[in-house]
């Protein structure tokens, strides 16, 4: 292997990386937001991600049956479906069961891994067991070669300035808008923010359906490099956890940071063993980093 | 909570009599071999489920990654089984005589290292409940001495519990891949597939089942189940009494690992295969679920609680297989929101207030109350 | 630094959360069987102290010395077992526990894993535990569940199972908050007995009760030392009295 076909593996396989790490990150985005921030252990988020997923193929199955001509366009508007199906189901299951949890974190695992099994045999009854793929635009299709023996596919591309997109909304939003503050403001001190007029309630269901939301756009991220099934979420929620965990749970940057090294070390582990054993070798790495420094990478001292 | 456990305290002796009656006496007597067997399959799950009330109920750890435990006991005493069904005339048509035939399919032509100690019964047996133990044991002292708790500790759990599924899958010549380890004949020349052998077994696994649950009474008897309440509640107190909490934390995560894995090693001698289904995060989960449901702080209600899940599991899964997982979720977010103590809960709560009631009235007819209605 | 005769040696400790010193280059100096008292407006870094003291905050830098032993390296239960025993702000006990359960817990005996297995309640536990109730008042209560005793029993009650552990150092936060006029007095004469044979730090608001049981005061202002001395000087100093008063 000469130099510079090494070279073109190494970015090549950078490149697979970076659609993991968008997912990962896009998964990690929401967790960061209902776990980091409000505390809440959502064993279910993987099943908001397979919602996004699923409304993606519907979008494009329903735009292959009655507008084949709007094939090229269906892709991105569909992204945003993916968003608000996930956010919708989320305030449904914040009113239905979360706000009852908010003092016994525990209990939202076990309560919100219940939700989970329910929701899987939701897709399962409506979509069946059999995994499906939504028909791609054309134009997402192809790989981009800035030179020879280099392709790097459009679609990580896209996912990518896709997740760029959503991060710098919610660095935006949480940093600068009412509602970032009133969220900040709640998680410092729920007592003190419904003293000062913040309605705490209502702040926790649509920070709860927002993570949830961003869940789904990953899904939609999901789906350009791999099939939906009923199970497709649950492969990603102890990646989306340790990435939370890992990057510090209170930090966004922090998810951001963790979402790139562990994508990167896993993708390129990938090409010299096999998948399952670099999946071992990242997983045990991360869980070995944890064992040294619990409180992940970003986190203050603070008096406790 | 405390109050319900007190009350049952009271009752502690006679609620184990009673589920030794019914699980040693009504049970054989009312089943056939095929459901008693199948009934010592879950009664090797409840062994996680008390390990389970001890670590989580008691210890106030939640241990998402007990499949881990369950899965290496049973892996070893697999490993054992395996090696004595794989003797060089059994496995003469294999290119390598005399090893397990899943290693022969996968090209390897020497057994390896990992599993020489398993050709004998004494390790293998040590090695049931020392390698969960150790793996336990490490996890332990890393994690508590850096204060890992609650949320932390059980996503890390629930990693470990990934990567030993993973590891067990990826690496199918030496661990039999996802079929796990299949074909497993006798233990020493006993035949472990005939009736007569599942009934001993069953027997056993129902002798050690009343074993573990009296130790682990005692335990909660003992200043060390005292500390362990102290510590789930008022951990910094414990710790400026003098305890070296993290050392308390390790020994009931050990304990909890020790008996998760005899549970396997039952499981495996029972069923007679050990797979990597067993091991992952969904299993794991599960066990959880047992556990909350029979009553996180109740040893008696973790075993029922577990009987009752899985005989729902297996009359749903058989009749209404769309309708299990609904109704597991169902029972699940219930118990979570409604009776946090489980079965257990219930009954202190609910039913044993009641029928003290009934007693007082009704003195003289002293009837046989507690619910087991005696077949023959 | 050389060994002393103190009891316990503090010496230019700082410890800092994220930049911003709590305590900076402090020395407090602690004589056996004395009743020291450390007073100072909020946020002036006294618990952070006592913290600092028992391990539960680890200092950037400085040197803590209980009987000439470097403690700064050490566990938290290490340091309990060599001899400091620490209060904590808010009454700390085992709620569902009984009294006398709660004293037992605190028996310095059967503190390993295994020790506390095999640990049997025998006739000199239950006489210790006896003897501690009689002297924080709650020789009638010890059947009682400790959640259901007063504010200033559960005060007492920690106390109690301070003295159980028998420690050469006592270090209690706030003492007396949230209780009545009689409690605080019987607070005062707990203090008085126990000190007699060990040394104590009390953190204390209320003036009055200082002046009550303090041997020697220390007022603490932003992380430092403003003023030691007894009590008299040290409230007409002028540094103290703008402290509290000025701005």
């Amino acid at each position: 292997m000469s130099p510079s076909e090494l070279f073109n593996i190494v970015i090549m396989q950078g490149f697979a990386g970076f659609s993991l790490f968008s997912v990962l990150l896009l998964m990690g985005l929401g967790l960061a937001i209902i776990f980091g921030q409000m505390g809440v252990i959502n064993m279910a988020h993987g099943e908001f991600m397979t919602i996004g997923a699923y409304t993606i193929y519907l979008a494009s199955h329903l735009s292959e049956t009655f507008a084949p001509g709007l094939m090229p366009y269906y892709f991105p508007p569909a992204i945003l479906l993916a968003f608000i199906a996930a956010f919708a189901v989320g305030w449904l299951a914040e009113w239905l069961l979360i706000r009852h949890l908010y003092k016994r974190p525990l209990d939202t695992l076990l309560a919100t891994w219940g939700l989970s099994l329910g929701m899987q045999q939701v897709f399962r009854s409506t979509f069946g067991p059999k995994e499906v793929s939504p028909t791609l635009p054309d134009w997402l299709l192809g790989s981009w070669s800035p030179m020879a023996g280099l392709d790097i596919p459009i679609n990580g591309l896209f996912v990518m300035a896709l997740t760029l997109v959503v991060c710098a909304v919610v660095f935006l939003a949480m940093f600068r808008s009412r509602w970032g503050l009133r969220v900040r403001a709640t998680v410092a001190n729920r007592a003190m923010a419904n003293a000062t007029g913040i309605d705490t309630r209502r702040t926790d269901r649509i920070t709860y359906a927002i993570g949830c939301g961003i869940a789904g756009m990953a899904g939609a991220a999901f789906t350009t490099i791999g099939s939906t099934g009923p199970t497709s979420g649950s492969l990603y929620i102890v990646d989306a956890f340790l990435v939370v965990t890992f990057g510090g749970a209170a930090s966004l940057l922090g998810t951001i940071a963790s979402a790139f090294s562990i994508s990167q070390v896993q993708s390129i582990a990938e090409f010299f063993l096999t998948g399952s054993m670099a999946k071992v070798l990242t997983l045990s790495l991360i869980l070995l980093i944890l064992m040294m420094r619990p409180q992940g990478l970003f986190a203050s001292k603070v008096r406790r | 909570m405390n109050k319900i456990f007190e009350q049952f305290g009271t009752h502690r002796h006679a609620a184990l009599i009673l589920l030794m009656l019914l699980l040693a006496v009504v049970l054989p007597l009312g089943l056939d071999i095929f459901r008693l067997n199948l009934i010592g399959k879950y009664l090797s799950y409840s062994f996680v489920a008390v390990g389970l009330v001890m670590l989580w109920g008691y210890g106030g750890i939640l241990s998402l990654g007990q499949g881990v435990y369950f899965g290496l006991g049973g892996y070893c005493m697999a490993m054992f089984l395996k090696l004595e069904a794989s003797d060089p005339v059994s496995t003469k048509i294999q290119t390598t005589p005399g090893i397990p035939d899943f290693m022969d399919w996968n090209q390897i032509t020497a057994l390896p290292l990992l599993w020489q100690p398993f050709r004998h019964l004494p390790l293998a047996l040590l090695a049931v409940v020392l390698v969960p133990g150790l793996l336990a044991f490490v996890l332990g002292v890393a994690m508590f001495k850096r204060r890992v708790s609650g949320v932390y500790f059980a996503i890390m759990t629930q990693a470990v519990a990934l990567i030993l599924s993973v590891l067990i899958i990826g690496q199918q010549g030496y661990t039999g891949g996802v079929n796990g380890i299949t074909d497993l004949k006798t233990l020493l020349g006993w035949d472990i597939r005939t009736d007569r052998a599942h009934y001993i077994l069953y027997f056993v696994n129902v002798a050690l089942l009343g074993l573990v649950i009296l130790g682990c009474q005692w335990i909660q008897q003992s200043k060390l189940g005292t500390l362990l309440l102290a510590m789930r509640d008022k951990e910094d107190r414990v710790r400026f009494s003098g305890y070296d909490v993290a050392s308390f934390r390790t020994f009931v995560f050990c304990l909890a690992a020790a008996l998760a894995a005899i549970g396997g090693a039952m499981f495996t001698l029972q069923v007679g295969f050990m797979s990597p289904s067993f091991v992952g995060i969904v299993p794991s989960i599960e066990l959880v679920i047992f556990t909350a449901i029979g009553g996180r702080m109740s040893l008696i209600g973790a075993v029922y609680g577990t009987l009752l899940v899985n005989l729902g599991k297996t009359y749903f899964s058989e009749s209404f297989p769309d309708l299990w997982l609904f109704l597991m979720a169902a029972l699940f977010i219930g118990v979570v929101m409604a009776f946090p103590d489980g079965l257990a809960g219930i009954y202190s709560a609910r039913i044993r207030p009641w029928l003290l009631n009934r007693r007082g009235i009704q003195a003289a007819s002293s009837v046989t109350q507690a619910g087991n209605p005696a077949r023959p | 630094m050389s060994n002393t005769n103190y009891l316990l040696a503090v010496e230019d400790i700082t410890v800092s959360f994220d930049g911003f010193k709590a305590i900076e280059a402090l020395n407090l100096y602690v004589d056996q069987g004395e009743l020291r008292v450390i007073i100072g407006p909020n946020g002036a870094g006294k618990t952070t102290l006592l913290d600092l003291i028992c391990g539960k905050t680890r200092a950037s830098a400085g040197s803590i010395k209980f009987k000439n032993q470097e403690m700064t390296r050490m566990a938290e239960h290490e340091i309990v077992r060599a001899g400091i025993g620490r209060k904590f702000q808010t009454p700390s006990i085992y709620e569902n526990l009984s009294v006398f359960k709660n004293l037992e817990v605190s028996f310095p005996r059967g503190r390993s894993v295994f020790g506390a297995l095999a640990f049997k309640c025998t006739e000199d536990v239950r006489a210790r535990a006896q003897a501690v109730a009689e002297e924080i008042g709650l020789a009638a209560a010890l059947e009682l569940e400790a959640g259901l005793l007063s504010h200033g029993q559960k005060q007492w009650l920690e106390i109690g199972m301070l003295l159980m552990q028998d420690p050469e150092l006592l270090m209690l936060d706030e003492p007396i908050a949230g209780m009545s006029a009689r409690e605080r007095e019987l607070t005062a004469e707990l203090l008085d007995r126990i000190c007699r044979n060990r040394a104590m730090i009390v953190i204390e608001h209320d003036m009055e009760f200082v002046a009550r049981i303090a041997h020697k005061v220390t007022v603490m202002h932003q992380g430092k030392i403003l003023a030691e001395g007894a009590m008299e000087a040290v409230k007409n100093d002028p540094r103290v009295i703008d402290v509290y008063l000025g701005h």
